[in-house]
C-alpha cells in the first residue's frame, strides 16, 4: 500500500524523528511499562522479588459492595431509636471486621443512604481510589466548560481594535507563564482561613457582615476553591487558541452580515461560532486532558484533605508509588486513567464529528 | 593491552608515590543551612588532615527532596559512602540493603542517648551526633496567672491536669487557641510528635512484638480512646487544625495567641530569644506512662561502599565531643552525651535548654522500628489529619489499619520473624 507516507519521504521522516522518538521514549514506552508493573507487586524500594500478581491490583482497587443494615431492635422487635427518635443502626465494622463475611473484609463505607427503615451502605476495598476519581471528574464536568466559555468571553473582548488592547491581552495572558506551584502558593495565601485577600475582600465589601471562612480547610469549599483558581491560571492559554480562531473569520462575512441587518448576537450565533467550529473542538479536548491531570495544586494547597475532598487520580498515583513505596499501587492508577481519558476522548471525536 | 596494564600500573605507582588518598563521599540532608553546613565541613576538613589514606567529599542536599535522593540513587546504583539517615528510616534502607552495619568501636557510643543508636536486626546500622525533643512550651506567667501547679519529669501533667490547664487557658479568653500542636507540618512531624500521645492512651501504631499487624494496637480501645480525645481537640476548639497559616504557627506562641505550643527543641533557641519567661514542660501522661519521640538524623555506610574503613573511620571521627556540643550550639540540638553536654551554653548542667537532655534520656521512645515504618507513617499522618477534620474516628482507625495490615502482607512481613 504505497501512500504518500511511505513514498520518498525520507526526509519527513527524518524531521519527525526527534518528536516520535522523545514521545516514545517517554510516553508510549512507559505506559507499556505501567501496565505491565500494574499486573505484578513491584515496590519502590524492597529486597523481595517482584511476583506475578494477574489482575489483583485492579480487584482490590476497584472493589465495591453494597450491604443493607438493618435498624437495631430491642428484645419486643421494636426498632431502638435515639432521643431524636431516629433509628439506631450497627456500626459497618461489624460487617467489615466480622469472620461472617469474608468478602466484604478490609472494606470501608463510601457512601451510604436510608430508604424506609434500612440503611444502604455502599463499600470499596478502596475508598480513597474512588473518592479520587469522583473529584477527578468532578472537576473536569465544571472546569471544561466554564473554563472554554470564559476563556471565549476573554478572546472576543480583546479581539477589537482599540488603544493599548495589548496590555490586556498580556495581562490576561500572564498566569499562564507564571509556574503552576508559584501561583498555588500564592493562592493560598488568598485564601487563608484567617487573614486571607480574598477573607479581607469579602469583608470590606460587605462592611464587615462576611466573617471570614476558610477556604481550604472546609471540605465543602476546597475543590471549588481549586477549581476557581485553576481556570484562572489557564483561561489565558485557552483564550489564546480562540483568539487565534477569531482572526481567521474572514472579515467580509461580518460585512455581509452587517449589510443584512444581523443582531450582535446574530452575528456571534450565525457568523462567529460556526466559524470556531474546530478551535471548539480542540479547546474542550485539550481542556479535557489538562483537567484529569490535575496534580500540582493538590499537592501545593491541599495533599488531598480534608477529609480526601480533593484527592485526585494523578495525586493519588503520585502518593502510592513515591509515599508508600507501592509502584505497583501507583501503575494501576496511572492505567485506569489513561482508559478513562481515552474513552472520554473518543467520544468527545465521536460526538463533535463532521455531519455529512 | 599491554599499554593499559602499564598505564594502569603507573597510576597505582602515581598514586602510592604522591600519597594519594582514596575518596569518600558522604551525602548530607543540611543544604540551605550555613551554619550546619560550616559545623559539617569544619569536621569534614579536621578528619581530612588527621590521617592520610581518605579524604571525605560532601554533597548536601535540601531536607524536603533528600530521602527523595538517595532511594533515587540507591536504584541507579549511584549511592554515596556515607550516608546521612533520619532515625526511623534507617530500617527501611537496612532492609532495603542499601546500608551495612556499622564497625565502629563499641567504647565510643556507651554513653550515647539511646535515640541515637539506629539499631537494626540486632546490628548498629547508624550512629547519630545528637538526638531531638518536644516539649511543652509555655510560660511561667501562663503558669501562674491560670494558677496551675508546674509539671516536672517526675510528676508530670496527668490526663485531666492537662485538660484541665487547657480549659484555663481557653476560658481565659487571653488566647486565639489554648494549644498549638503544629498541624500545617503534614510530614514527620505527625508520627513524631503525635505517636507519644498514642503510646500515652495505651495504643500504638502497630504491634511493637511481632510488626505483623496493627489490629486492635491502633483501633483497639486505648487507640479509639486517644482519637476521641484527639478530635475533641480541634472540635471544640482548642486547637488550630490542618489549615493552619504556617507564619502563625511560627509567631503564634512567640506573639502570645497560644497559651501552649507543642514544639520542638530546634525551636527552643529562637523562641528564648524573644519569650523571656518561657519554659519546657514534659509531656502530659494519659495513663500508660509519658513519652516523646526519640531518633533524629544519624549517620551510616552504604552497601555498595568500596571502602568501608574509611566510612567507619569517618564516623568515629566525627563522634567527639566538641563536634557534638558544636552542632548543639549551632543549631540547638541535644548533644549525644553527657559530656559533650556539659561542653555546651544551652545543655550544661542548669543551662536553659538542660530539660530537653533529661527529656530526651527518660521519656524518648524510638518510632516503630521496622522497614514498614515509612509507609506507615504516610498512613498515621493521614488517619490523624482526617480525625481533626472530623472524620469518624473508629472507622479511620479501622483502614488505617487495613492499610498497614494489606502493606505489611504485600512485603512479606518486612523480613521480621
Amino acid at each position: 500500500m504505497a501512500s504518500k507516507l511511505t513514498q520518498s519521504n525520507r526526509a519527513g521522516w527524518a524531521f519527525a524523528l526527534p518528536g516520535f522518538g522523545l514521545i516514545a521514549a517517554f510516553i508510549i514506552l512507559p505506559f507499556f511499562f505501567a501496565f505491565g508493573l500494574s499486573l505484578t507487586d513491584q515496590r519502590l524500594v524492597s529486597p523481595n522479588a517482584t511476583q506475578f500478581v494477574g489482575l489483583e491490583n485492579y480487584r482490590d482497587m476497584l472493589g465495591l459492595g453494597l450491604v443493607t443494615l438493618e435498624p437495631e431492635r430491642d428484645e419486643a422487635g421494636e426498632i431502638v431509636r435515639d432521643e431524636d427518635g431516629l433509628p439506631q443502626y450497627p456500626r459497618v465494622r461489624t460487617i467489615t471486621r466480622s469472620d461472617e463475611y469474608p468478602q466484604y473484609s478490609g472494606m470501608g463505607e463510601w457512601f451510604s443512604w436510608s430508604s424506609g427503615d434500612t440503611v444502604k451502605v455502599v463499600l470499596a476495598s478502596d475508598v480513597v481510589f474512588w473518592r479520587a476519581l469522583a473529584n477527578t471528574l468532578l472537576f473536569v464536568l465544571i472546569v471544561a466548560p466554564v473554563q472554554a466559555a470564559c476563556a471565549l468571553g476573554l478572546a472576543l473582548l480583546i479581539n477589537q481594535r482599540l488603544r493599548g488592547i495589548n496590555v490586556f491581552r498580556a495581562l490576561y495572558f500572564m498566569p499562564v507563564v507564571v509556574s503552576i506551584v508559584v501561583v498555588s502558593l500564592l493562592w493560598r495565601f488568598i485564601y487563608d482561613g484567617r487573614d486571607g485577600l480574598l477573607n479581607s475582600m469579602l469583608g470590606f465589601l460587605s462592611f464587615g457582615a462576611f466573617e471570614g471562612h476558610d477556604w481550604l480547610g472546609d471540605p465543602a469549599t476546597a475543590l471549588p476553591a481549586i477549581m476557581a483558581m485553576s481556570i484562572w491560571q489557564a483561561v489565558g492559554f485557552h483564550m489564546v487558541i480562540w483568539l487565534a480562531g477569531l482572526q481567521t473569520i474572514s472579515p467580509t462575512l461580518y460585512e455581509a452580515a452587517d449589510i443584512e441587518g444581523a443582531s450582535k448576537w446574530q452575528r456571534f450565533r450565525y457568523v462567529t461560532w460556526p466559524g470556531l467550529r474546530n478551535t471548539a473542538v480542540l479547546i474542550l479536548i485539550v481542556i479535557t486532558m489538562q483537567a484529569f491531570a490535575l496534580f500540582a495544586q493538590i499537592d501545593v494547597m491541599t495533599n488531598g484533605g480534608p477529609l480526601d475532598s480533593t484527592q485526585t487520580l494523578v495525586f493519588q498515583a503520585v502518593e502510592r508509588g513515591y509515599g508508600r513505596q507501592d509502584i505497583s499501587g501507583g501503575s494501576t492508577i496511572s492505567v485506569v486513567l489513561f482508559l478513562l481519558v481515552l474513552t472520554i476522548s473518543l467520544i468527545q471525536r465521536w460526538l463533535t464529528r463532521e455531519r455529512k | 593491552m599491554k599499554r593499559l596494564l602499564m598505564t594502569s600500573a603507573a597510576l597505582t605507582a602515581f598514586g602510592g608515590a604522591a600519597m594519594a588518598q582514596t575518596e569518600i563521599s558522604m551525602w548530607y540532608h543540611g543544604a540551605g543551612n550555613q551554619v550546619e553546613s560550616d559545623i559539617l565541613n569544619g569536621i569534614v576538613s579536621d578528619f581530612n588532615e588527621s590521617q592520610s589514606d581518605w579524604t571525605v567529599t560532601v554533597e548536601s542536599f535540601p531536607q524536603a527532596s533528600y530521602n527523595d535522593s538517595v532511594v533515587a540513587a540507591a536504584l541507579a546504583g549511584n549511592l554515596p559512602c556515607i550516608m546521612d539517615v533520619d532515625g526511623p528510616v534507617m530500617p527501611n534502607w537496612a532492609w532495603s540493603g542499601y546500608m551495612q552495619p556499622l564497625s565502629i568501636d563499641e567504647g565510643l557510643i556507651e554513653d550515647f542517648l539511646p535515640g541515637t543508636l539506629g539499631m537494626w536486626d540486632g546490628e548498629l546500622y547508624s550512629v547519630g551526633l545528637w538526638d531531638a525533643a518536644v516539649a511543652l512550651y509555655a510560660r511561667e506567667s501562663t503558669l501562674e496567672e491560670l494558677g496551675l501547679r508546674r509539671p516536672t519529669l517526675e510528676e508530670p501533667w496527668t490526663g485531666e491536669e492537662f485538660m484541665a490547664a487547657l480549659d484555663a487557658a481557653r476560658d481565659s479568653g487571653n488566647y486565639e487557641y489554648a494549644l498549638d500542636l503544629g498541624m500545617n507540618d503534614q510530614g514527620e512531624w505527625y508520627p513524631y510528635a503525635f505517636l507519644p500521645f498514642l503510646w500515652s492512651h495505651g495504643g500504638s501504631l502497630v504491634d511493637r512484638e511481632t510488626y505483623a499487624s496493627a489490629e486492635g494496637a491502633l483501633n483497639g480501645e486505648a487507640g479509639i480512646e486517644f482519637g476521641e480525645w484527639w478530635q475533641m481537640l480541634f472540635e471544640e476548639g482548642y486547637a488550630p487544625g490542618t489549615s493552619e497559616d504556617p507564619a502563625d504557627q511560627t509567631r503564634g506562641f512567640i506573639e502570645g495567641d497560644f497559651a501552649f505550643q507543642w514544639n520542638g527543641n530546634w525551636r527552643a533557641v529562637a523562641t528564648m530569644e524573644e519569650v523571656d519567661d518561657v519554659i519546657f514542660l514534659p509531656a502530659p501522661d494519659f495513663g500508660a506512662g509519658n513519652f516523646i519521640g526519640g531518633g533524629s538524623w544519624q549517620f551510616g555506610v552504604s552497601a555498595s561502599c568500596p571502602n568501608p574503613e574509611g566510612a567507619n573511620a569517618f564516623i568515629e571521627f566525627a563522634l567527639q565531643d566538641e563536634y557534638l556540643a558544636a552542632f548543639s550550639d549551632g543549631i540547638g540540638l541535644i548533644p549525644a552525651t553527657s559530656s559533650a553536654a556539659a561542653m555546651t551554653e544551652n545543655y550544661a548542667e542548669g543551662g536553659p535548654l538542660a530539660v530537653f537532655f533529661d527529656l530526651s534520656n527518660d521519656q524518648a521512645r524510638l518510632r516503630p522500628v521496622t522497614p514498614g515504618y515509612v509507609v506507615q507513617s504516610e498512613i498515621f499522618t493521614k488517619a490523624m489529619a482526617d480525625i481533626a477534620n472530623g472524620a469518624d474516628v473508629i472507622d479511620t482507625l479501622d483502614a488505617a489499619v487495613d492499610e498497614i495490615e494489606s502493606d505489611i502482607e504485600a512485603n512479606q512481613g518486612y523480613g521480621h520473624e
